[in-house]
């Protein structure tokens, strides 16, 4: 439905021509077995509770999203207004798919879901969250996380 | 988004991510990617389907198990199949005169106004009926949003700062929330497309609201602050829609 290939001539230059990160190698941990698995989500989309600081341009940081976090309580500051909302007006799963994530700890698919969750505000360069992104994963050993899913926007 | 899985997987953690555009994701060879052919916004594919999503979620998390890579697979299914690509989108709201040809800023701003009234109706209803919204980035409702943007294409707002924010932060944030509220009123009635082309086309095509957002967006070019110019320019009229304002 919406390879590359598929949108407007003008809007496919564009994409393909914003700047990526080059990395000479790809890190690999040995891989887990799912039900050993202690997942936390962390998404780009600029979320943050209602009232938590709104992402600026440039912005680097991210913000914390406790586990227990309401639907109702979670808004999307991010600076970009070129991609769809309405998804995620609808139904937080859609960006945040945590509920999804809860059901499949239930069901022992998943060893459990993290206590806290992250958002980063993706229209940043990725290399300038480099440094937050490493104190980050301080956090998420303490809280037992050995496996992140990462969901863009 | 590929470069966060470099950072953490060199930590010692294990990551695996949803990638929505494939060619970013070629160059970044995070460890473990899953790419899905869902528009921008959209990254498990379809709302309110918690199957659809749930196969998605699996596709991804299943990658974990993975110990050599870097792992791009595809996700074989699309989005759209699952929801109908309704037609024109049927507005609740019977806007009688079609903002498209409205050049008197004094009569959009009425008109502008109205809608907000009406619309907060059916942003109620929706609101009740979800539980949920997603309004209130800005700290403003639609009746001081309204009223900020007025001021502010009169010149009444001369300040760097408006309730606490940078102007340019404020006039984004407030334009955003305003949009989700049409949105969210719009797409909560029953039967309605939840297609993002057809809700955007409503919102971009047939709203005051746009309008009044397009005037902002012209008033901000003509400022010599950087921050105005690269709202005006960039953050407030999606590329895809300009289109329409372009004369």
């Amino acid at each position: 439905m919406v390879r590359l290939s598929e949108y407007s001539e003008s809007e496919r230059q564009h994409l393909l021509e914003l700047p990526c990160p080059h990395y000479e190698l790809t890190p690999l941990v040995g891989g887990l077995r799912l039900a050993e698995a202690r997942v936390a989500l962390l998404s780009t989309a600029g979320l943050h509770r209602r009232g938590d600081r709104p992402f600026a341009v440039g912005e680097s940081g991210y913000r914390l999203i406790a586990g227990e976090t309401m639907a109702n309580d979670l808004v999307m500051s991010h600076i970009s207004t070129n991609f769809d909302r309405t998804g995620f007006q609808q139904d937080l799963n859609m960006v945040f798919p945590l509920d999804r994530l809860n059901e499949l700890a239930a069901e022992g698919m998943i060893g459990s879901v993290a206590a806290y969750h992250y958002s980063f505000m993706g229209a940043t360069d990725p290399t300038r969250m480099e440094g937050e992104a490493r104190r980050l994963s301080g956090l998420l050993k303490k809280d037992r996380v050995n496996a992140v899913l990462l969901v863009p926007v | 988004m590929g470069g966060l899985s470099h950072y953490l997987e060199s930590e010692g953690i294990a990551t695996t991510q949803i990638s929505l555009i494939r060619e970013h994701t070629e160059k970044i060879k995070p460890p473990r990617a899953l790419w899905v052919s869902f528009p921008l916004g959209r990254p498990l594919g379809v709302p309110n389907n918690p199957e659809f999503q749930r196969d998605v979620l699996i596709k991804a998390l299943q990658l974990l198990e993975r110990s050599t890579g870097p792992v791009l697979e595809d996700y074989p299914e699309e989005a759209g199949e699952q929801e109908v690509e309704a037609a024109p989108l049927a507005c609740p709201v019977n806007f009688a005169n079609v903002p498209s040809q409205t050049t008197d800023l004094e009569t959009l701003l009425v008109d502008f106004h109205a809608e907000i009234a009406t619309m907060q109706t059916w942003y109620d209803i929706a609101r009740t009926a979800r539980n949920r919204s997603t309004t209130g980035v800005s700290g403003l409702d639609n009746e001081q949003i309204g009223t900020l943007f007025a001021d502010f294409l009169a010149g009444k707002i001369v300040d760097r700062e408006v309730h606490g924010q940078k102007l340019a932060d404020i006039l984004r944030m407030a334009a955003e929330d305003l949009r989700a509220s049409y949105l969210e009123a719009v797409s909560a009635q029953p039967g309605q497309s939840t297609s993002p082309n057809a809700l955007a086309n409503w919102f971009w095509g047939e709203t005051f609201a746009a309008r009044v957002i397009n005037e902002i967006r012209k008033r901000c070019l003509d400022m010599a602050v950087k921050d105005m110019r690269l709202a005006g320019e960039l953050l407030l009229i999606p590329r895809n829609q300009m289109h329409r304002f372009e004369t």
